[in-house]
């Protein structure tokens, strides 16, 4: 009883690592191109659900809804890169990091005045219940909402991945990352690529963003899961999109077992200081994180 | 000659329009309203602020005030942070021809922020259904009221409700309960008065907290799993309450044996949850609906007329709207109290409105009056008992509203008021302060 009490934790540690990841991949693929830490990807998030919620609610169709929401959110990245991020460029990251967390506020009061504070359900259709027959088989509970979640995040890590490696976009973006002068030396178009990565960083937060809006709800708190995604990339590394899904699952796990096995001798409530403790002694030991890349500069 | 005369003339205008500036400004009552409208806690702040000032306008339209004075008010928003919830209060104590009125400020975190500055400026701080719970020994808090129903009585009237569901208080004897709770002050508010119940009633009490903002409950509630408890008490707040009906449904506890307080008893908890709300139970101190008098003439005074605070209409007559006409029906009967014997047709002052407060008294003939009774329950408040009513109702969501399952649940004095006066009488000590003789209390 204890061992299976025990891998339902596991288990259901990963399968939040996974949820973890799924916002952390925003935060990656921005700082990869353009090594701008976007402190907007948690507002982003919650402005994508809060808008595909809203269009379902006014009786759109569900696939127009997601067109549209997923439109409404390249057209963001668009302007972001162009309002916020042109008239910055070649200044020092913290100011672009600084004006990311002006973006922040910007959409949260934004979202909130297009759609109202008021909270959404949301559902996709699986529910978040445990599968029965394995309840009933081996009394573990696993959700069938939180494998739907992996299996997007898995789908969604194959595609960003086809799309770095096989096409001329994902090329120019690798370039980008690797070398902003080089890349502009041999006619890549920075700002097409910022405006590409932004939108393409909306799409992530759509995705993120409807599966956290199953589970809590689509309300203003869904801009706090930005927060669990800053452990997952201590430790995965910034630059990496699979360090993201390992981070998560690493993070996930981590903290459901430290909440379960230790939280009782602390009282409680350890999980989400706990997650940064784990974050923290990776710094200690590999500051670039699991997959990051080291940095070595010359003086 | 002439240019005396026109000098006369115009001081003596100047002084005739001062005079009825200063007439008209005294018919007056300044309400600051403190509230939250962006942010996490949004539905809870828009929806209350909605209710007390639709009541207000209600009074002013209908009534023309509070025996002519005509009821005023300002929005301030406290985004629900403590030092906003100051800056609002230190904004506008001083607003209206007598300063403030009285204070909701609507936050236990800013109730305990305010309880030094109001009880020092005589601004009485109304913490209805929240706040400092010892605040009800009116000996030693003068000028704070947790009007209603404070968290320790609500929590005897819980495990009341909960031994009427097993047949009986002896039948409690070896049950389990969890309390899952926001870690935060307000949750941790009952964590003493359930232990004691534990010890008087024989059950056993797990309490699990939950780290703000309570968006991730997976560890919590397959401890709850673990555990097997009979019920579990949800003392949640935002975000926390649909995620704890969802993770409840995920580990398969049944929603029915959930009971949640009233801050996790609003219609903005259970939607969000879809079909793993159905059959929650959560306690109340104001019943929802558009069905009572009250909220008809809100209806046909202010919405009728496009005056509604609530652009969303579909929340009219929801928890969080209700409750906040609860408010608005408290602070106007305070202020006609303090009319009785201060002067009618005058505006009070905050410690003359201190005084209405303390001798308010809500029969069931006055809230009929009032059409009121379906919302809220009598309270007769006085200088030793500043909570006045100590009941509580549980309502049960059925997936589209929430139900009335039973009548008043009265609380367990017995248990809460040596609490209160002990912790009271604690404070007092470290502060300094000597408790006010309530036989001398006119």
């Amino acid at each position: 009883m204890e061992f299976v009490f025990f891998v339902e934790v596991l288990a259901g540690g990963l399968l939040a690592g996974v949820m973890y990841a799924l916002v952390a991949l925003g935060f990656v693929l921005i700082y990869k191109a353009s090594g701008v830490f976007n402190f907007a990807q948690g507002a982003m998030v919650f402005f994508a659900a809060l808008t595909f919620v809203s269009l379902t609610e006014a009786g759109w169709n569900f696939w127009l809804a997601l067109v549209v929401t997923l439109a409404a959110m390249v057209l963001l990245g668009i302007a972001t890169e162009r309002v916020v991020l042109r008239p910055l460029v070649n200044q020092a990251p913290i100011t672009l990091f600084m004006a990311t967390i002006g973006l922040t506020f910007v959409l949260e009061g934004l979202s909130q005045m297009i759609w109202g504070s008021q909270p959404h359900g949301l559902e996709l259709g699986v529910p978040d219940v445990p599968m029965e027959w394995l309840s009933q088989r081996w009394n573990v509970n696993i959700s069938q909402f939180d494998l739907f979640a992996a299996l997007v995040a898995g789908v969604l890590v194959a595609v960003l991945a086809l799309f770095f490696q096989k096409t001329r976009i994902g090329r120019a973006l690798r370039a980008v990352a690797d070398d902003h002068q080089a890349a502009l030396a041999v006619g890549i178009p920075l700002q097409h690529i910022w405006a590409i990565v932004w939108a393409v960083a909306g799409f992530v937060a759509l995705v993120a963003g409807l599966m956290w809006g199953v589970r809590n709800g689509v309300q203003y708190a869904l801009t706090f899961v930005a927060l669990k995604a800053l452990p997952v990339l201590i430790l995965g590394g910034f630059e990496s999109i699979l360090g993201a899904i390992v981070g998560g699952l690493i993070i996930g796990a981590t903290e459901k077992l430290a909440e379960v096995y230790l939280g009782p001798f602390v009282g409680g409530g350890i999980e989400s200081w706990f997650a940064y403790v784990v974050a923290l002694v990776f710094l200690l030991f590999r500051p670039e994180g699991l997959f990051g890349e080291k940095i070595i500069d010359r003086v | 000659m002439k240019r005396k005369s026109l000098l006369v003339a115009v001081a003596a205008l100047a002084a005739g329009a001062y005079a009825g500036a200063v007439a008209a400004q005294a018919k007056e009552q300044f309400v600051p309203a403190n509230f939250y409208w962006v942010g996490p806690y949004a539905p809870g702040g828009s929806g209350a602020s909605g209710g007390m000032i639709d009541y207000f306008k209600l009074l002013n339209a209908r009534d023309g005030g509070i025996n002519g004075v005509k009821l005023t008010w300002e929005k301030c928003e406290t985004e629900y942070r403590n030092d906003r919830g100051v800056e609002c209060y230190e904004r506008s104590k001083k607003k209206g021809p007598t300063g403030a009125t009285l204070i909701h400020p609507f936050s236990t975190g800013i109730t305990y922020s305010l309880i030094e500055k109001g009880t020092a400026d005589k601004i009485p701080i109304v913490s209805v259904g929240y706040g400092r719970t010892d605040a009800s020994d009116g000996r030693v808090f003068p000028y704070v009221f947790p009007l209603i129903t404070n968290y320790w009585s609500q929590n005897t009237a819980k495990i009341k409700f909960i031994g009427m569901k097993e047949g009986g208080m002896d039948k409690l004897k070896g049950k389990k309960i969890v309390n899952i709770y926001h870690d935060s002050a307000y949750g941790k508010e009952t964590i003493p008065v359930l232990d004691v119940q534990a010890k008087k009633f024989g059950f056993q009490v797990t309490h699990i907290a939950v780290p703000h903002p309570g968006n991730e409950q997976q560890a919590q509630w397959l401890q709850v799993r673990q555990i097997k408890p009979d019920w579990v008490i949800l003392r949640g707040w935002g975000v926390m309450n649909p995620t704890a009906l969802k993770a409840a449904a995920k580990v398969g506890f049944p929603s029915t044996k959930i009971l949640g307080v009233w801050w996790s008893g609003a219609e903005e908890d259970v939607i969000p949850a879809g079909d793993a709300a159905k059959g929650y139970i959560a306690a109340g101190f104001n019943l929802p609906g558009t069905k009572q008098p009250v909220m008809q003439e809100i209806l046909k005074y202010v919405y009728a007329k496009g005056q509604g605070e609530l652009e969303d209409k579909s929340r009219i007559g929801s928890i969080y709207h209700t409750r906040g006409v609860v408010l608005g029906i408290l602070t106007v009967e305070a202020v006609r109290k303090a009319q009785e014997r201060y002067g009618k047709g005058n505006s009070m002052t905050g410690e003359q409105v201190r005084w209405g407060l303390e001798n308010l008294n809500l029969d069931a003939k006055r809230l009929k009056e009032l059409g009121a009774s379906d919302l809220m329950q009598p309270l007769k408040v006085s200088c030793l008992d500043h909570e006045g009513g100590g009941a509580v109702k549980f309502l049960q969501w059925d997936g589209k509203a929430w139900k009335v399952i039973t009548d008043w649940i009265p609380s367990d004095q017995s248990i809460v008021r040596p609490m209160i006066e002990a912790s009271a009488a604690q404070y007092a000590k470290e502060k300094g302060i000597t408790p006010r003789d309530c036989s001398k209390e006119k």
